[in-house]
């Protein structure tokens, strides 16, 4: 626990997620991002009267899959209520989600802490969850000079809440939550989370207490907390500030307050007092859910492996260095990318460290620095190399085909024409000789122009040799294989 | 022929007349559409009509008919909705203000059956406000008269129904039951009225009210016309998750042949139902005649205890309430229903809106629903509602192991005086006593015209059968009508 000026924090988070379902929650409109507005829409999307909701199994079906890999209890029987509130945003009036019987109960999300160095793996942790509930999503209002626009192509969209217990004590863990989490979802296909999108959103509970207390002091919510980051920079002012109130002499209220990340401060919404009565009821239009062992069984068969046992079992089984694990790791892609590799050729190492340098340098390039801070990348596929291609190439450096300095141009020319890497070697007439007959000419050649740096090095300066290679680099274009050219240089010398 | 000779033809016995080509479907459409326009300023039973529509519907009828092509049994046969049943294109009002220029822009589930089978849905029947009130009162359109005395009610939610069918303006009419508005209407017109079980007609396209008490149902002029319609609309629906796959039969024939083939039946009398005070002496008359008829006919009739039947009413009051304060949230005045104009605000909008938009009824029925499920209260109301509601179900499970049917008076009294009751709510609800159940439990019901009381105001009684028995229900309406002429005497409009 990180404490502050004797005091610690305690944070609980809510997190909505959208599930890329293809359709909405409760009807057959589509859903997608950038749409024009209103434009995803149905009779049953706007609530017009007299439609009525169905529900969408996929959704329900990725729900319990999320609860799986958290380790939730899926009970017997979840149902659907309604949520009562007016805002314009809300077709109906009230939102269809769960009260009391939640599809998916407990559970925890893993996460790593900071460990002593960028280099070396944290501590990790469970954080408890209270429960994940389904429920659907609302439309979204724009102010502007003369009035409000309703677009409702969110509206209705499937939308899982993540609640958490209040097992969270520093931003910093928020943070490492939020992470964890995002890299488990988008590494099983529930949601792409991305949250300049809205398709992930955070709402924070945090309270502090002077250290060695118990008692949990006043929460204040945090809202509009946009990024990642700006809900570990929003909780780190939030709890600043608590403190400041504290020391003042002040008491907490219980309240809302808005995180501004451009001034870097929160301010009030509401207060308690204003909370709203949602009268929940069961939605007399849907059936509760009956989820039997086997619909459970199955869905867990198509769970993949979590992002922290998978970079475990890299370090484990490949030896591969943490740092470049944490990478790999990071998204599901790329390591997918990876393991389909290293089947092609088996150099775990030479080609975890080509992905995570080179192809994701390429991709720094090409997505000209829109890489999010939060670290969302732009797609492998925009560059268009094939894992197969990049374990080909490997294999030629390995084979003693290509040079390390060759196998990068090889790459940019891979991905500035889409061929493979034989066929832009080929095509830049890059081959590195390793004919040693051939290679022993031209060193023989290169110490003859040379013999100071021979007698050089027949002195014991072992650095003059290098003024021999480039010689014969130079000679060679390049071609040549250095460690040939090693190899015969040393021969040459020593045999005078 | 004309109008008058048609105009109180069966449903059934037209579809022959047109099956036989003694009658098309353009000539009966153009009978409908004179006596609606010559009876409507007295009836008010529609709120409109297009009969440019209806014609172009009849004449495509005509056209599959002579090709050979028709595409049901009531093919050509005009029907008329109450308005709370959406068509696409068509006015959706509800009887509200709220809804006064809101057109659908989809059909109900029911209303593609319909289509599909050939028939011609036309004209848009008025109704209590959102379907609360059973006089045809709360309507903001105006109330409808009773075709047998213009002075009194035809009952409600379904009155423009119930007034249209009975004073022969269309063939054939749809309504809505959620407490009783479609056989209340029924008794109080001197027609036949189904609410089937819950489950068995789609709900998709009808303007809840109450969710899990909303049926959608056929009135009719013989018990052939409410089976063959019952057909019609019957099937599960993937657009609405509470509708159920019962198998859905020819049921007119079956109700044929367990008449002819089935044993007799018991008739369970509820003894709680007839210690009422409130229970008009030509009523009980009635229903006496009735138990002697089936008596006679060799079925069994036997008390039956309903223990919990007088919690029916306040169960009922809890429960539609709370569901409707919720369906009714929708109406804010922000997209496609009556917004003032007079707003300043965003929550001025929804005030106001709903301020103007909903008459006295629909706002006391929502402040209602709205106080049982707020907090503090919800257990103490709705939950308790809900248990209440699983002991009346209970009451009804013991009462079918003894008995096939549980009849009733469909209402305590014969139609009331227009304004006699509307100004006193608590009145105006004892008229579900009997018609509540039904709903609260599920079960299917139909209200039979079974004589007159004093000033030739017609008398109904109800059979109530256990889920998805809508057949047993119908043979019993059957075995009735076919030693009685109720259902052929008609208004003198």
């Amino acid at each position: 626990m990180a404490s502050v000026d004797g005091y610690d924090a305690v944070i609980g988070l809510e997190v909505h997620v959208q599930l890329g379902t293809e359709s909405k929650m409760f009807t057959d409109a589509p859903y997608y991002f950038g749409a024009a507005p209103n434009e995803l829409t149905n009779p049953v999307v706007m609530g017009m009267p007299g439609t009525l909701p169905v529900l969408n199994k996929r959704a329900i079906e990725k729900t319990i899959q999320v609860g799986l890999m958290l380790g939730c209890e899926i009970p017997q029987v979840s149902k659907w209520d309604r949520k009562h509130y007016y805002y314009p945003d809300m077709p109906k009036n009230y939102q269809i989600s769960q009260y009391d019987q939640p599809l998916c109960l407990g559970g925890s999300v893993e996460i790593e802490l900071d460990g002593p160095s960028r280099n070396v793996m944290g501590e990790h942790r469970r954080v408890s969850l209270t429960r994940i509930h389904l429920e659907e999503d609302v439309g979204k209002l724009t102010h502007v000079a003369d009035g409000s626009l309703v677009d409702y192509n969110r509206a209705g969209a499937p939308l899982i809440e993540i609640v958490t217990e209040p097992d969270i004590f520093s931003p910093e863990e928020a943070f490492a939550f939020l992470t964890s989490l995002r890299n488990t979802l988008q590494n099983a296909g529930i949601s792409d989370c991305d949250m300049e999108k809205g398709q992930m959103r955070c709402d924070a509970n945090v309270s502090v207490k002077p250290v060695g207390t118990t008692k949990l002091g006043t929460k204040v919510e945090l809202k509009n907390l946009n990024s990642i980051s700006g809900v570990r920079n929003g909780l780190r002012y939030e709890i600043e500030r608590q403190i400041r109130e504290l020391k003042a002499g002040a008491t907490i209220v219980q309240q809302t307050r808005r995180w501004d990340a451009e001034a870097g401060v929160t301010s009030l919404m509401r207060t308690k007092e204003e909370a709203q009565d949602y009268r929940y009821f069961p939605d007399p239009d849907l059936m509760p859910v009956r989820i039997s062992e086997d619909w459970k069984s199955q869905l867990a068969e198509g769970l993949p492996e979590l992002p922290f046992d998978r970079q475990r079992r890299y370090m484990a089984d490949y030896s591969l260095p943490y740092t470049v694990t944490a990478v790999l790791c990071s998204n599901r892609q790329l390591s997918v990318f990876f393991e389909e590799a290293i089947r092609q050729h088996n150099n775990p190492l030479a080609i975890a460290n080509l992905i995570t340098n080179d192809l994701l340098r390429e991709l720094g390039a090409a997505s000209s620095g829109s890489e999010g801070e939060d670290g969302e990348r732009r797609s492998l596929d925009s560059l268009g190399v094939s894992a197969v291609g990049v374990a080909d190439l490997v294999a030629m450096v390995d084979k003693g085909v290509l040079s390390n300095q060759m196998a990068k141009e090889v790459l940019s020319g891979m991905i500035a024409t889409g061929q493979s890497p034989e066929a832009v070697a080929e095509a830049k007439g890059l081959r590195q000789s390793s004919d040693s007959g051939e290679i022993e000419a031209i060193c023989r050649q290169a110490m003859e122009e040379n013999p100071k740096a021979v007698q050089e090095f027949l002195a014991g300066n072992e650095k003059s040799i290098n003024a021999i290679k480039g010689r014969v680099m130079k000679a060679t274009q390049g071609k040549a294989n250095p460690t040939v050219v090693d190899q015969v240089l040393r021969k040459l010398l020593a045999s005078g | 022929m004309n109008q008058d000779s048609l105009a109180y033809l069966p449903a059934s016995k037209l579809a022959r007349l047109l099956a036989s080509g003694e009658l098309t479907a353009v000539e009966l459409s153009r009978a409908v559409l004179e006596r609606a326009e010559q009876l409507n300023a007295q009836v008010n039973a529609f709120l409109g009509w297009d009969g440019d529509d209806l014609m172009a519907q009849a004449e495509a009828s005509d056209k599959r008919r002579k090709a050979d092509k028709a595409l049901g049994f009531f093919d050509g046969i005009p029907v008329a909705l109450k308005n709370n049943i959406a068509v696409k294109g068509s006015l959706l009002t509800c009887g509200s203000r709220m809804l006064e220029s809101f057109v659908s822009p989809y059909d109900a589930t029911v209303v593609e059956r319909m289509k599909a089978a050939g028939m011609l849905v036309w004209g848009r029947l008025n109704m209590d406000e959102f379907a609360m009130g059973s006089s045809t009162e709360t309507s903001y359109f105006g109330s409808t008269a009773n075709p047998w005395d213009l002075t009194r009610t035809p009952g409600g939610s379904s009155g423009g129904s119930a007034a249209a069918l009975a004073a022969g303006m269309s063939p054939m009419t749809l309504g809505s039951d959620t407490g009783g508005s479609i056989r209340q209407p029924a008794a109080f017109c001197g027609i036949y009225g189904l609410k089937p079980t819950y489950g068995r007609v789609s709900r998709y396209g009808l303007v809840a009210f109450a969710s899990s008490l909303d049926q959608i149902g056929p009135f009719g002029h013989c018990v052939e016309d409410v089976a063959r319609m019952m057909e019609v609309l019957c099937g599960v629906d993937p657009k609405d998750s509470s509708s159920y796959p019962a198998p859905v039969s020819p049921f007119h024939a079956e109700l044929e042949l367990a008449l002819t083939g089935g044993r007799p039946m018991v008739l369970g009398l509820p003894v709680e139902y007839f210690k009422e005070d409130g229970l008009d002496p030509a009523v009980r008359r009635a229903m006496d005649e009735v138990v002697a008829y089936y008596k006679e006919m060799g079925w069994q009739i036997k008390d039956v205890s309903l223990p919990n039947s007088h919690l029916a009413v306040p169960t009922y009051y809890v429960i539609a309430t709370a569901e409707a304060s919720s369906n009714l949230a929708r109406f804010d005045g922000i997209r496609y229903t009556h917004r003032s104009e007079s707003a300043s605000d965003a929550v001025d909008v929804y005030f106001k809106s709903r301020g103007e938009g909903f008459g006295e009824e629909v706002k006391r029925r929502i402040i209602l629903g709205t106080f049982v499920l707020s907090s503090g209260y919800h257990d103490a109301y709705y939950l308790k509602a809900q248990q209440v509601r699983t002991l009346i179900r209970n009451d009804f499970s013991k009462a079918f192991e003894e008995v096939d049917l549980v009849l009733t008076p469909t209402t305590p009294s014969p139609a009331f005086v227009r304004g006699e009751r509307i100004t006193d709510p608590l009145q105006m609800y004892l008229n579900d006593i009997y018609t509540i159940c039904p709903n609260l439990t599920g079960l299917p019901a139909i209200s039979v015209p079974c004589g007159f009381a004093s000033q030739n105001l017609p008398v109904g009684f109800q059979l109530i059968a256990p889920h998805f028995e809508e057949v047993r229900l119908l043979t019993a309406a059957r075995a009735y009508e076919k030693g009685n002429d109720w259902h052929t005497r008609h208004p003198a409009l």
